[in-house]
């Protein structure tokens, strides 16, 4: 019987791929462990790997194929003269979708254990826990969607008739080091591989080649020591920028974050305080469960001596993290694995730098302001889709910088609609859009005409099964419900 | 007390000095001078921070110094201008042998505007930029890892500068310390690692704590190597940092120095120290104590009279009158303090 060979996902967050080539042609016996192709993302690219064992019938996607989704079939492995002339390069939704992934060894009849003919294997991010070898898997929960195209309001801070282009939030990222980085000598960035691995989220790569060992540092996997360690070279002067492959492990180096990088400046009455950006995708990304999901910017927003910056666009994520290697105060600088893919445009200026603790309108409406800041603009500018099919409009403000947090912006948005919904993927109790919700409270209590509704994570650690992770996380489909709640609809 | 200073591992290619069992390097008379001087500022500082913290002037904790003197003297003799320092919690005379004015430290300890931080730091919260005292940690460790991290910055800007991080037995025992050692290993930063060991991590005795007593050998699988040096002689002291700060300082890589010393007073002023004798204490300040010893040989061997050292005793008691004068008058710190210094403007 033949099998399909599927296009394998390279991380928990992978959607789709490049098919770069292929290494058997068709008629080629394979046995199991042959290496079929090799595939690439903008992050890495791996080998494919058999699994079964049998004759390459038939290859459904050629050499060079850009935007191969995870899971579509690429070739056909079949029985010795079996006929697979049937077969085309169409996505066999029924077989290939939602199987259980084929993780055993390759039997030695041939016949395939599973739908999954082909095995990934090989430069997978170490990062979020990604496996070494990762089968094929389900498609990522609702917030890896395709990126939302909302009518954006211009970003006041973005001259009018400026050219755009569009990037990945990764190579915006990049590019603000770089930037930053040929600026000020000062300047370095240390991780776990941040160098030679080119970052194990990509986010590094090229600074190396650029700007060699000394100023991108390659650190043993050893958080709180290397995090005091940038500490104490701010401390004499220097900029660091620390990258932790998670937030998720900077736990391990807390103590350095608070007690010795936000506090100093205070404690020392104004005499040495701690130029560091601390920096790394936070929150959940996909299918990792709870000790790499954790969204910490609550944690962080509660410390007084740092500042907290979680972007969601590409440009918002340039130039805010420019400011934040200028800015002379400790930074914690929250992006997402999700959001590192997504490509939206960035204006092509030589030095484009956003003010720290500044909202941001998304998107302009009259009827309920939804407030959000992270991946959790993904949802509510999705909600603000739907709420506009029904006639309600939605303004969406993206707070950008959590500490300081720009109240004034989120007030004089609820003055116009009275009504305010608050969303992030953090835990309820002590979140942010607690924090927004009193402050609305204390500041503009008569304008509302409904109490201040909020969507967050729920109450429970990250459950690794898809339904119940997807279950943890908020939806749409809640903030769409909320606004209508405010509205008394 | 007996210990002779003592190499092993790696040796310091470039020791000059005549070390190993019995024989130190002496020192001369001015140098002795200097090191009396400081330690009996230090002594006598500590002695009116700790009766001005019984009168209710000084608040929270108060960690002294008494006994450990010769620790931070000979070292900081050994060190060059625009080598770091830093250091715990028990870091007044840290302060005092950087250089930093007496008055500073002491309105910080009684919390008065004209304190090193405002009075906003307190006791073992103190900087100073302009003498290279990068503090005055609380949390028992993290000056381990910061201090490895001053050591970075001068590998980065290739200076020639020398991070001096002290830290106790007690925090000896804490992760980050050897997350240090292997980064300051690997990259040859220059690091002196000066371990105060003086017997108790607050109540606890080194023996109940830690498997390896011998805090020299904390860096051998690191290939860092240590000494244990005799803390209560200013001239060991002196000799070995010359040794660890020489070797740091040519680019060989971080240096390990145990300083076997002995605190007098508690853990902190609340510190009744119950757990050990009064003997114990009284022994080593009979026999070992780091400022007699100093004077013995200047009165001896560098025929310094009775009157001149009853002089310079008078000048160090003014210091510190003076500057528990001003700590006592200087005001508190104004009320607008509260807002400053949490950011610095971008």
């Amino acid at each position: 019987m033949a099998t399909d060979i599927l296009m394998p996902a390279l991380s928990p967050t992978m959607e789709q791929g490049k098919l770069a080539k292929w290494l058997k042609k068709e008629g080629d016996r394979i046995k199991s462990g042959d290496v079929l192709a090799e595939i690439e993302t903008d992050k890495a690219t791996m080998e494919v790997e058999a699994v079964d064992e049998g004759v390459l019938a038939k290859i459904l996607v050629g050499d060079g194929t850009e935007n191969v989704a995870v899971n579509t079939p690429i070739g056909v492995i079949a029985a010795e003269g079996e006929d697979v002339s049937a077969r085309s390069g169409q996505p066999n939704g029924a077989e290939a979708k939602g199987v259980a992934p084929n993780v055993e060894p390759a039997s030695e009849t041939g016949s395939g254990t599973g739908s999954g003919g082909g095995q990934a294997k090989g430069e997978v991010p170490a990062g979020g826990g990604a496996p070494a070898t990762v089968p094929a898997i389900p498609k990522a929960p609702s917030a890896a969607g395709s990126p939302p195209q909302p009518e954006t309001t211009a970003a006041p801070e973005i001259p009018e008739g400026t050219e755009m282009v569009t990037m990945t939030v990764r190579e915006a990222l990049r590019d603000a080091m770089a930037e930053e980085m040929r600026r000020d000598k000062d300047v370095f960035v240390m991780g776990e591989e941040v160098a030679e691995y080119q970052g194990a989220y990509k986010v590094t790569q090229g600074l190396l080649q650029e700007f060699g060992p000394k100023r991108v540092i390659d650190t043993p996997i050893t958080e709180h020591g290397f995090t005091g360690l940038g500490v104490g070279a701010a401390l004499a002067g220097l900029k660091p920028i620390v990258e932790f492959m998670t937030w998720n492990f900077a736990m391990q180096a807390i103590d350095q974050i608070i007690n010795s990088a936000a506090k100093t400046l205070y404690m020392s009455g104004g005499q040495m305080g701690a130029p560091i950006v601390f920096r790394g995708p936070n929150g959940a990304a996909a299918r990792v469960a709870a000790q790499h999901s954790h969204d910490y910017a609550a944690w962080y927003s509660n410390v007084p001596g740092l500042k907290v910056v979680m972007p969601y666009t590409a440009s918002d994520a340039k130039g805010l993290l420019k400011a934040a290697i200028r800015d002379p105060n400790p930074i914690i600088f929250l992006e997402n694995e999700i959001l590192y893919g997504q490509s939206m445009p960035v204006p092509k200026l030589d030095d484009f730098v956003l003010p720290i603790g500044k909202a941001r309108i998304h998107r302009t409406g009259k009827d309920v302001t939804i407030v959000s800041f992270g991946i959790g603009m993904t949802y509510a500018l999705k909600a603000a889709e739907e709420l506009a099919k029904e006639g309600i409009e939605a303004e969406v403000i993206d707070l950008r910088t959590i500490r300081p947090m720009d109240v004034e912006t989120v007030i004089r948005s609820v003055q116009k609609t009275n009504r305010c919904v608050a969303v992030e993927e953090g835990f309820p109790q002590s979140g942010v859009t607690a924090e927004i919700g009193m402050r609305i409270m204390e500041e503009a209590f008569d304008y509302l005409d409904a109490p201040v509704a909020r969507i967050t994570g729920k109450d429970v650690p990250m459950p690794y099964a898809a339904n119940l992770e997807k279950l943890a996380l908020p939806n749409v489909g809640e903030v769409v419900q909320a606004a209508k709640a405010v509205l008394y609809r | 007390m007996a210990v002779a200073a003592r190499k092993q591992s790696r040796a310091a290619s470039n020791a000059t000095e005549a070390e190993g069992q019995g024989e130190l390097p002496e020192l001369n008379k001015d140098q002795e001078l200097e090191a009396y001087r400081l330690m009996l500022l230090i002594r006598r500082f500590e002695e009116k921070a700790g009766q001005m913290y019984g009168m209710g002037l000084i608040g929270g904790f108060c960690h002294l110094y008494i006994g450990q003197e010769a620790v931070v003297v000979g070292m900081q003799m050994a060190a060059k201008e625009g080598d770091q320092v830093i250091t715990g919690y028990r870091d007044h005379g840290h302060m005092l042998a950087c250089g930093m004015d007496a008055r500073g430290v002491m309105a910080e300890l009684t919390g008065r505007r004209g304190g090193y931080s405002k009075g906003k730091g307190g006791s073992m919260h103190m900087f100073s930029k302009e003498k290279h005292f990068y503090g005055g940690h609380g949390i028992v460790g993290a000056q381990v890892s910061l201090g490895t991290g001053l050591g970075f910055a001068n590998w980065y800007r290739e200076d020639g500068r020398v991070s001096l991080t002290y830290f106790g037995d007690g925090a000896a025992n804490q992760g980050q310390v050897y997350e240090s050692f292997n980064m300051a290993e690997l990259w040859k930063l220059p690091v002196v690692y000066v371990i105060e060991n003086n017997r108790y991590a607050m109540g606890t005795s080194v023996s109940r704590a830690s498997a390896q007593t011998d805090f020299s050998k904390r860096g051998v699988s690191f290939n860092i190597p240590g000494e244990q040096v005799d803390g209560m002689d200013v001239r060991a002291v002196y000799a070995a940092g010359r040794r660890a700060i020489d070797f740091a300082r040519s680019g060989q890589g971080p240096y390990i120095l145990e300083m076997q010393t002995y605190r007098y007073r508690g853990h902190s002023m609340s510190d009744p120290a119950k757990y050990r004798s009064k003997d114990e204490v009284s022994r080593m300040r009979e026999e070992h104590d780091p400022i007699e010893m100093v004077r013995r040989r200047l009165i001896e061997r560098h025929k310094i009279g009775e009157d001149e050292l009853k002089t310079l005793d008078g000048r160090v008691r003014e210091i510190v009158n003076d500057a528990a004068e001003f700590a006592t008058h200087d005001p508190e710190p104004d009320v607008s303090e509260l807002w400053t210094d949490v950011l610095r403007e971008a």
